[in-house]
């Protein structure tokens, strides 16, 4: 008989298999678009369009230390080493087309939502120029209040209608509004089931090794509208609540779950096993953060005003008190004893609003929390010493906190 | 000539400062100031509802408070006006607003509702997809929600004909700026780099009224003197903003001549004309659809280096001058872009990398000076 397959398995099978596919596409002579990471994927699905994912394929490279080269690449044309670092080493990759990551072809269009950030539209619309492609732009405003703008959103359904139309005059066929009910049907169900699935650290302990959860970022991404996204997060979720019913917490070689913390902003790639063993050597494991909601992209109504709403509905997008408040339900509802913010220099707009977070979380709910300097993928900003030593700070205030609870 | 000079000195002493002249335009108005951040807001609703439109461009305050909110690595514009924010430089002003051109942005408009209580900043929504289908109805839209606050802010609603009235006070002055920057142009050892910077700049703290006659005069006063020519080179300039003033003496120092300029702080507010046809409000919305070249903008035939070329050519330039504005990330993006175009046309540039809060601008002196030499050779 043969054994079933972990998700863990199924997660790599399937990002080989993603980009293979594109390499197919494009041999193929199909289009193959490239695409930010919470982009309308259901438009591409439903006309069966090849896609890949530049924050991906840049994290993958960074993970694999192997991001200087095209960051040296886009430098060379004038990048400044202030822009975000996956817009550089994605330049640089478009220069070389070649990474001993993963590699994506050469595309034929673009894909780009700013619900995400407003750097995604620079760094995209400069992609466009240097391959001379079209971009089919989702501009999703702000929202500076704590609900979303109707106008922001009817301005986000007239984009849609217009992509649809791109995307026919791409593929020369007609898009089917069936299929894209199926697709959005799947896309539901599969962010349903990462919720979930990151939902079960709630439990004491957690079921999940909170640095687990970034490398089932890449699938929610890519996967989301695909079927075999929905098997994967399903069968993970399964996992994680039979280690809840076993009792079992994050590690299997003993080592006990003693402090719950948030982990605010991008991992640090080139830096993923270090920051992850500085942690459990003091028993700290990673229980949420924001991207389990970010990439839980619900909508109730399955039309193309349904879909506007959710992508211009992120929490980016609104005010102040809307990402106070998750960050304070996040700190309830998962029993957080702190918080570790990286501070990363390629992503000013979540990171200019750590230091006030930080303060709610302390003063609102004695959640206490460090900061430390990083980068998600340009490996010269992050220094292992601060990062202990920040590390150890965290245990001494998160004891604190314990014994007075005591 | 001598009105000339009087004019001359009147704007750039008003623009070289703002706190004094925004006080001097309260008391001569009796209107009560309403701050502007960059890049560009909907000033004419502003100036509509009775208020004193004053742009709020950065200054140089000791950096003390805005650690605990911002990192260091954001433009220290928005440091600068969260560090006066915060001391309370700006709590003489009757109303805020404050746009989303960029993640800077929206991460102070964020901060400044906990840092600074008292100022509730008005939000302005900035469209970047201008090619859709609903770009018209988003921009109106916008206008609309911000015309109603200032409005709720003023106790009164702004009327259809206050807003007509604002707008075409506007574009008259936006003519008159073009026509500025062409007759400085032709007199560039009159208009120095510095003085041009000032003269522009003043608008930002003068009622539009008062300051389009003063810029009207002043325009007529230099065409009725002598074309003339300096010894340095001709150049476009490309950018955020060209500051501090001590930066902008070492062009004049080196007799370069700005024959025109593609910055925010300055000939991108003027340098698109509003269409014929259409209430103020559409007009004023086609003004945003309808601006070209611009970093601020989404564009996807990025025509900038274009641009930067058919200026260098129709102004008989020599190179470009980038002034890089330290952490801007929509300027370092185009940099490349526009670098790649201008290499190819041949065309000198020469980089450099501002701060508004510059401790020495020496560093930068050998380098405009060896670039006005390395051009006089070729
Ligand atoms: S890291 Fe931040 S700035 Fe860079 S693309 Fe992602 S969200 Fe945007
Ligand atoms: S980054 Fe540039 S556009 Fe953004 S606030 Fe700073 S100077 Fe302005």
């Amino acid at each position: 008989m043969e054994e079933k397959k972990s998700s863990k398995q199924i997660l790599n099978e399937l990002l080989a298999k993603h980009y293979a596919d594109a390499k197919n596409a494009k041999e193929e002579g199909k289009p193959v678009v490239w695409s930010t990471s919470i982009a309308p994927q259901e438009l591409l699905e439903t006309m069966d369009v090849a896609v890949v994912y530049p924050e991906n394929h840049a994290a993958a490279i960074g993970a694999r230390k192997d991001a200087s080269q095209f960051i040296a690449s886009a430098e060379s044309e004038g990048y400044s080493y202030d822009i975000c670092s996956y817009a550089r080493v994605n330049d640089g990759y478009a220069n070389i087309l070649y990474s001993e990551a993963e590699n994506m072809p050469k595309p034929d269009m673009l894909f780009c939502c700013s619900n995400i950030c407003m750097t995604v539209i620079k760094w995209y619309e400069n992609i466009a120029k240097k391959f001379d492609i079209p971009v089919i732009f989702f501009d999703t405003p702000y929202s500076g209040s704590y609900q979303v703008d109707p106008s922001n959103v009817k301005f986000v359904e007239a984009q849609l209608e217009e992509a649809v139309t791109m995307l026919e005059g791409l593929t020369g066929r007609k898009f089917d509004y069936d299929r894209l009910k199926e697709v959005m049907q799947i896309s539901n169900e599969t962010a349903s089931w990462w919720k979930k699935a990151t939902d079960l650290a709630k439990n004491k302990p957690s079921p999940m090794n909170g640095f687990d959860m970034f490398n089932y970022m890449a699938p929610i991404v890519c996967f989301r509208g695909k079927e075999s996204g929905r098997e994967l997060f399903k069968i993970w979720y399964e996992e994680l609540q039979e280690r809840v019913e076993k009792g079992l917490g994050p590690w299997n070689d003993g080592t006990e779950e003693k402090y719950r913390v948030l982990w605010d902003g991008i991992a640090c790639w080139p830096y993923l096993g270090v920051t992850y063993k500085v942690l459990k050597k003091h028993g700290i494991n990673v229980v949420t953060s924001m991207y389990p909601e970010s990439f839980a992209l619900l909508y109730e109504q399955h039309t193309l005003a349904g879909m506007a709403e959710a992508y211009d509905s992120l929490y980016v997008l609104r005010n102040v008190d809307y990402a106070i408040d998750k960050y304070l339900n996040l700190s309830r509802d998962f029993q957080l004893d702190g918080g570790i913010f990286h501070s990363n220099r390629s992503c000013k707009g979540m990171a200019f609003k750590q230091f006030e977070i930080q303060r709610q979380m302390e003063s609102q709910l004695g959640v206490p929390s460090v900061i430390f300097d990083g980068d998600q993928t340009d490996p010269s900003v992050f220094s292992e010493a601060q990062y202990e030593t920040r590390v150890q700070a965290l245990v001494e205030m998160m004891e604190a906190r314990k014994g007075a609870r005591r | 000539m001598s009105q000339a000079i009087e004019l001359i000195r009147e704007l750039s002493d008003a623009g070289a400062s703002p706190k004094a002249t925004i006080a001097k335009s309260m008391k001569e108005t009796g209107k009560e100031a309403f701050g502007c951040f960059p890049i560009y807001v909907p000033e004419e609703i502003i100036y509509a509802a009775g208020y004193l439109p004053v742009g709020l461009w950065g200054g140089h305050p000791d950096i003390k408070r805005v650690d605990r909110y911002i990192q260091s690595f954001c433009c220290s514009i928005m440091r600068s006006n969260m560090e006066m924010g915060i001391r309370g430089d700006y709590d003489f002003l009757a109303g805020l607003v404050i746009p989303t051109y960029c993640d800077s942005m929206k991460a102070i408009l964020a901060n400044w509702w906990v840092a600074v209580p008292n100022a509730k900043p008005i939000p302005f929504s900035v469209i970047q997809n201008r090619a859709s289908k609903g770009s018209l109805d988003f921009v109106l839209a916008q206008l609309a929600t911000f015309r109603k606050a200032v409005g709720e802010l003023r106790g009164e609603p702004v009327s259809d004909q206050a807003i007509e009235d604002a707008f075409a006070l506007y574009e008259d002055y936006r003519a008159a700026m073009r026509a500025f920057t062409k007759a400085a142009a032709r007199v560039p050892a009159t208009i120095t780099p510095t003085l041009r910077h000032l003269i522009i700049k003043a608008a930002y703290y003068i009622d539009k009224k008062v300051y389009t006659e003063k810029i009207k005069a002043l325009n007529e006063a230099l065409a009725a003197m002598p074309e003339e020519r300096t010894e340095g080179p001709k150049v476009i300039v490309t950018g955020l903003l060209a500051e501090p003033e001590s930066f902008l003496d070492l062009f004049t120092e080196n007799g370069y001549a700005f024959m025109g300029d593609d910055l925010a702080q300055e000939s991108r507010q003027f340098r698109t004309e509003a269409r014929k046809e259409g209430t103020a409000l559409e007009r004023m919305a086609y003004r945003v659809l309808d601006q070209r070249g611009d970093t601020f903008y989404y564009e996807d035939d990025k025509s900038r280096g274009t641009m930067l070329k058919n200026m260098v050519k129709e102004t008989g330039s020599d190179a470009v001058v980038v002034c890089m504005y330290k952490f801007c990330d929509p300027e370092e993006f185009d940099y490349p872009v526009y670098k790649k175009e201008l290499d190819e046309a041949g065309i000198p540039i020469l980089y450099l990398e501002i701060e508004q809060k510059m401790d020495s601008v020496e560093s930068l002196r050998t380098r405009i000076q060896s670039f006005a030499e390395m051009l006089s050779l070729s």
